[in-house]
């Protein structure tokens, strides 16, 4: 493999892990409260956190770049502190975030709803406040199921294709994954150039799904 | 202790629970047929479940009141609850377990020490352990150990021995006798078995289909000599 396929390969697992720490305190935090109480607009919520997996792919990219872009109104907020989005490896961040969230609530939200409640009614009668119930029973008790959400969101950022395209551009040594640059080999007919970044991209997430699912099925320690 | 619900009324499937009764006794019992809202009502005590009338209150403390909308979260109303599944929890060992409400409640009281509690219920060996390790006995002593080392002005416990066989049970009752005399925690006790409310009540309430039938002590309610108290 060339230098540059190993730059691609370093950042798209950069890109694919950041996007998935950047969400998980959100992933969690709305996967609670969708498992654990009703609120008025929930159902609403819950649909448009779903949209990301059934919308196409370069759809979520436009309406990114809508968003994003410097007219846009999350793109000009943003610009007035410097951060360009579009066309970075930031809009890179922002596609894998948005195409993986769905995975990273829907295993977390399960999770949270398999901890049983009376364990954290018994922690309320023994004195425990609402906080320290989350921290220490309900957390605990669905650690392995938000891991495997996080391993998930992981591996469909390490995929992404469609938005990435749209928000990103296809532009070498700046936005360019793994996905990008097979489509970009292939579209110059270079489909076996393309093979060594397939093989990587099918072992990256073939271990890091192995390791999700060892994870997931393995007795908690105490 | 002084218990007072007072026309408490709490919606259930199929009908609603109501009762209007005072509790002083150090053991009380609930017998009744299953379905009856038994454990409905020690889930209202506790504050897990929340009436849509009347009024409860605990020697001077509010618990309840409709008329202006207070009710008193579970976790401040120190009242220990141990249902029928133990909720133990499974994810920390034996000594986690039983400080998990200790360090909140418990600390400051000279004469509640994890040491004492522990020696009480016999199960000073068993700390370090975890949790799916131990065996029904042993998981059964840990809860009512768990409740009693929050320090609850009142202590809830619904059908703790139904899993067990009777031989079990047999060697588990001087256990709870151990709770009502040693630490003076008053009881409030759901069971269908008729030997246990003999063995440890002072009175009996009978409850069907969400009310209260009468009340007496548990050779009247029940037609049994008292045995073993």
């Amino acid at each position: 493999m060339t230098g540059e396929a190993w730059q691609i390969v370093w950042f798209t697992v950069r890109v694919s892990a950041l996007s998935t720490l950047v969400i998980l305190p959100f992933g969690i935090a709305i996967a609670w409260l969708i498992a654990r109480y009703d609120w008025p607009g929930k159902t609403v919520v819950e649909t448009a956190v779903m949209l990301p997996l059934f919308v196409p792919p370069v759809a979520t990219g436009l309406l990114l770049l809508m968003l994003f872009g410097r007219n846009g109104p999350l793109g000009s907020l943003l610009n007035r502190f410097g951060w360009e989005i579009i066309f970075t490896w930031r809009a890179v961040t922002v596609a894998c975030a948005v195409m993986s969230f769905p995975l990273l609530v829907r295993t977390a939200q399960t999770a949270f709803e398999e901890v049983n409640r009376r364990l954290e009614e018994i922690a309320r009668t023994l004195g425990a406040s609402e906080w320290r119930v989350l921290r220490t029973i309900t957390l605990p008790l669905a650690s392995r199921g938000i891991v495997a959400g996080a391993v998930l969101a992981f591996a469909r950022a390490m995929g992404e294709f469609g938005a990435t395209a749209v928000v990103a551009g296809i532009i070498p040594g700046k936005t360019m994954t793994i996905s990008l640059s097979i489509y970009q080999q292939i579209q110059l007919g270079q489909d076996t150039a393309a093979l060594p970044l397939l093989f990587f991209s099918i072992a990256i997430v073939f271990v890091t799904v192995l390791c999700g699912q060892i994870i997931s099925r393995r007795k908690p320690s105490r | 202790m002084n218990l007072v619900l007072d026309q408490v009324r709490v919606r259930l499937e199929g009908f609603t629970l109501e009762i209007d009764a005072t509790f002083e006794s150090p053991v009380t019992g609930i017998f009744g047929p299953s379905g009856s809202g038994k454990t409905s009502l020690l889930e209202t005590i506790a504050g897990l479940r929340r009436p849509i009338a009347g009024k409860a209150k605990l020697n001077d403390k509010i618990l309840f009141d409709a008329a202006v909308g207070l009710h008193l979260p579970p976790r401040l109303r120190r009242i220990g609850y141990v249902p029928q599944d133990l909720a133990l929890f499974p994810h920390l060992n034996v000594e986690a377990n039983l400080l998990y409400g200790y360090r909140h409640q418990g600390a400051g009281n000279d004469s509640l020490t994890l040491k004492h509690v522990v020696e009480v219920m016999e199960i000073s060996d068993l700390v370090d352990r975890d949790i799916r390790s131990l065996s029904g006995g042993e998981q059964q002593r840990v809860g009512f150990a768990r409740a009693i080392l929050s320090a609850p002005r009142l202590l809830l416990l619904d059908e703790p021995m139904s899993n067990l066989d009777s031989r079990l049970k047999t060697r588990l009752i001087p256990f709870l006798q151990r709770i009502r005399d040693e630490f003076h925690v008053p009881l409030i006790y759901v069971t269908h078995d008729a030997s246990e409310l003999t063995a440890l009540c002072d009175e009996v309430l009978i409850l069907e289909r969400g009310r209260l039938l009468e009340r007496g002590s548990p050779e009247k309610m029940l037609g049994l000599d008292r045995v073993n108290c």
